[in-house]
């Protein structure tokens, strides 16, 4: 089942500089935010749902708890999931793959294709009804040995699968 | 080979899930129990029992049936692929020319039914490893059979090498009586003070008095500060200071034995299959860690070692060798000792005159802020509260941070030399960290959010079986240090390095 994927219009929002030297980052596929929206609105539920239960006992005045709960819950719903879409980058070089991530805490990670181990393409249920999908690349390295791009459409990531493999191949014959 | 089996994807074998449903069940025991003891009421308690029982066997059976029919796997012509997932999909990929062997496991509940665990051994370590739960035995065995094959045909073809007679072992380190006895001497050690604590606590019963009674102790305290104070305060003083040394002499004994038991005989060897270490008296241990699998060494020293001019080095290696990856080569010798045996890894000093770099001045900068707000905070409390004597104490803690964390900046450095990542930092106990860049595995720019607005971050080097962390860097300077570790790592492909 496919939702419509039409493109956002993110050109009015400016993109941090995460491409610091000059590099062309590809951006995620759209579809990605509304993923992160859903996932959004999945966790806040339970928190919606103990604050209206708190509201019930009404130990605090009416709206006490409420009202902070619905402001942040409408925060990661609506703005955040923006945010993080915007900042996520990857470049598909010849030999590395390099991925850009973090709104606050960010990180730009490289790996080179001849330090690949193994290859997982990972669609949750979610990400199934976008048609989008996870590529995670894990190396011998024991800190941050996988690094993970979601958001790719699952075409996309089953070719950069193959490019990988393909170059895997090339530097041991 | 050509067989058509292996063009489609294939799934393990169906008897796999009663061994699954059968293991299942060992693991919810404790579920279980709870189950029938909630229940115990509702009937005869055999009954009550079987009842859960069979209901859990059922749904583990189910979850078990479920997730065997979206297992596949898939013989491809370059790689192997299992495909997963009822709600969430995976798919793994492995490489033949990832695969460093294929090995087949059989538990006794396996056993049993004629199963196998297939096993994919990569070379980054157990942890993450392909397997395939219960494949039947001589489906395990075509699939190894086939997967060597596939391996070893896309592989360059490795000449064999004229079978000269295996050189000599060179000792590279050893560790006579004497060296062990100042190695125990450092390694001072309170636990058996601790140990003795733990006894009291567990066998008082068997003493004649209650230890835990303090007005018994304060009588005996009185009884003999009484006669201490005959004495005067010379007499109250070394006897303080008595019972500090024999404190003291308990410690270096207690370090002194420890030590001793652990590295009698300590000898390290280079061999041709790598490096050989044996030590130990009650329990001997042997270990040999190929030459090609260690990642990075590591040169460090204690406060009061350092002293007295003792260092130790150990290697990093890839963490499919030991328990623990960090695999001390030679844990107590003098810098002149020790560097050779860097060397007979490969390793190199860091050359004179070169130009070492510190963590950027906003990095100091900020690291200093944060430790002086940290003093300055209860001290302005203290202060508002009107207690100006007690508010230098958070003042003093303050200075000595900031000073410490200029300190540590002025001593954190590293270097890039031909062919290797060196950093350096500390300074009561200095630290020296040494890796190949081609045995790198990835390069990584952490910011944050001090970090974006200053421009530092650490970079994270990947490394098998350990960590290489450089706080602080500038973004020009992490950009040139990527570009050079990853030029290094073009070099070289994983498996070549992984296969010595």
């Amino acid at each position: 089942m496919h939702m419509d994927d039409t493109p956002l219009d993110i050109a009015p929002l400016a993109r941090p500089a995460v491409d610091a030297d000059g590099e062309e980052l590809t951006p995620l596929h759209p579809n990605h935010v509304k993923v992160l929206r859903v996932q959004a609105v999945l966790t806040a539920i339970p928190f919606v749902i103990a604050a209206l239960v708190l509201e019930s006992a009404g130990l605090l005045p009416t709206g006490a708890v409420l009202v902070p709960v619905l402001l942040l819950a409408g925060w990661f719903v609506l703005r955040t999931p923006l945010r993080r879409y915007i900042a996520k980058g990857y470049t598909m070089g010849d030999d590395r793959l390099r991925v850009v991530r973090g709104v606050l805490f960010s990180s730009d990670s490289v790996v080179p294709f001849g330090r690949v181990q193994h290859i997982d393409l990972d669609q949750g249920p979610l990400e199934r009804m976008y048609d989008l999908a996870t590529l995670t690349v894990h190396t011998a390295g024991t800190h941050n040995a996988s690094v993970r791009l979601p958001g790719l459409l699952n075409a996309d990531a089953v070719a950069m699968r193959e490019a990988i493999r393909a170059h895997i191949r090339r530097d041991t014959l | 080979m050509t067989e058509p089996a292996l063009s489609e994807p294939r799934r393990t074998a169906p008897v796999g899930l009663l061994v699954k449903a059968l293991s299942g069940l060992r693991q919810s025991i404790a579920g279980m129990a709870a189950g029938i003891f909630f229940l115990r009421d509702q009937g005869s308690i055999i009954w009550v029992a079987l009842g859960v029982i069979a209901l859990v066997a059922l749904v583990q059976l189910g979850v078990a049936w479920l997730q065997w029919h979206r297992l596949t796997f898939h013989v491809g012509a370059e790689d192997i692929r299992v495909e997963s997932g009822v709600l969430a999909r995976a798919a793994r990929s492995v490489p033949y020319e990832r695969i460093q062997d294929v090995s087949l496991e059989q538990g006794p509940l396996a056993r049993l039914f004629g199963l196998v665990e297939v096993r994919f051994e990569t070379g980054a370590g157990g942890a993450d490893d392909l397997a395939l739960t219960y494949l039947t035995v001589p489906e395990g065995e075509e699939l190894r059979e086939v997967v060597r094959a596939q391996r070893d045909g896309a592989a360059r073809e490795i000449a064999p090498e004229a079978q000269t007679e295996p050189a000599p072992a060179q000792v590279l380190f050893a560790m006579g009586p004497l060296r062990l006895f100042t190695f125990g001497v450092f390694e001072f050690s309170l636990a058996v003070i601790a140990v003795l604590f733990g006894l009291t606590q567990q066998f008082d019963f068997l003493l004649p008095f209650d230890i835990w009674d303090w007005d018994y102790w304060r009588g005996q305290l009185a009884g003999q500060s009484a006669w201490l104070e005959r004495l005067g305060m010379l007499a109250r003083v070394v006897s303080v200071l008595a019972a500090l040394l024999s404190v003291a002499l308990l410690g270096a004994l207690t370090g002194v034995v420890r030590t001793s038991l652990r590295e009698w005989g300590f000898t390290l060897e280079r061999t041709d299959k790598g490096f050989r270490r044996r030590r130990g008296l009650l329990t001997r241990t042997d270990v040999v860690m190929p030459a090609h699998r260690v990642q990075a060494m590591t040169i460090g020293t204690r406060l009061l070692r350092r002293l007295f001019g003792w260092h130790g080095l150990s290697f990093v290696s890839l963490a499919q060798d030991a328990g623990s990856a960090n695999h001390v080569v030679a844990p107590f010798g003098r810098l002149e000792e020790l560097w050779p045996v860097a060397q007979a890894a490969g390793f190199a000093p860091p050359p004179d005159g070169a130009k070492w770099h510190r963590a950027s001045a906003a990095y100091r900068f900020d690291s200093m802020l944060i430790s002086g707000l940290l003093a300055v905070i209860p001290a302005s409390v203290l202060l508002g509260l009107g207690q100006y004597g007690w508010a230098m104490l958070p003042l003093a803690i303050g200075t000595v941070l900031v000073t410490g964390e200029w300190i540590a900046w002025r001593k954190t450095e590293h270097v890039l030399d031909a062919r290797q990542v060196i950093a350096r930092r500390g300074w009561l106990a200095p630290r020296l960290d040494i890796a190949p860049r081609v045995k790198l595995q990835s390069v990584d720019f952490s910011q944050g959010p001090l970090g974006r607005w200053h421009g530092y971050g650490t970079l994270h080097l990947g490394l098998a079986g350990g960590t290489f962390a450089i706080p602080g860097v500038s973004v020009e300077r992490a950009q040139a240090v990527r570009d050079a570790v990853l030029a290094s790592i073009a070099q070289a492909d994983f498996s070549e390095l992984n296969r010595g």
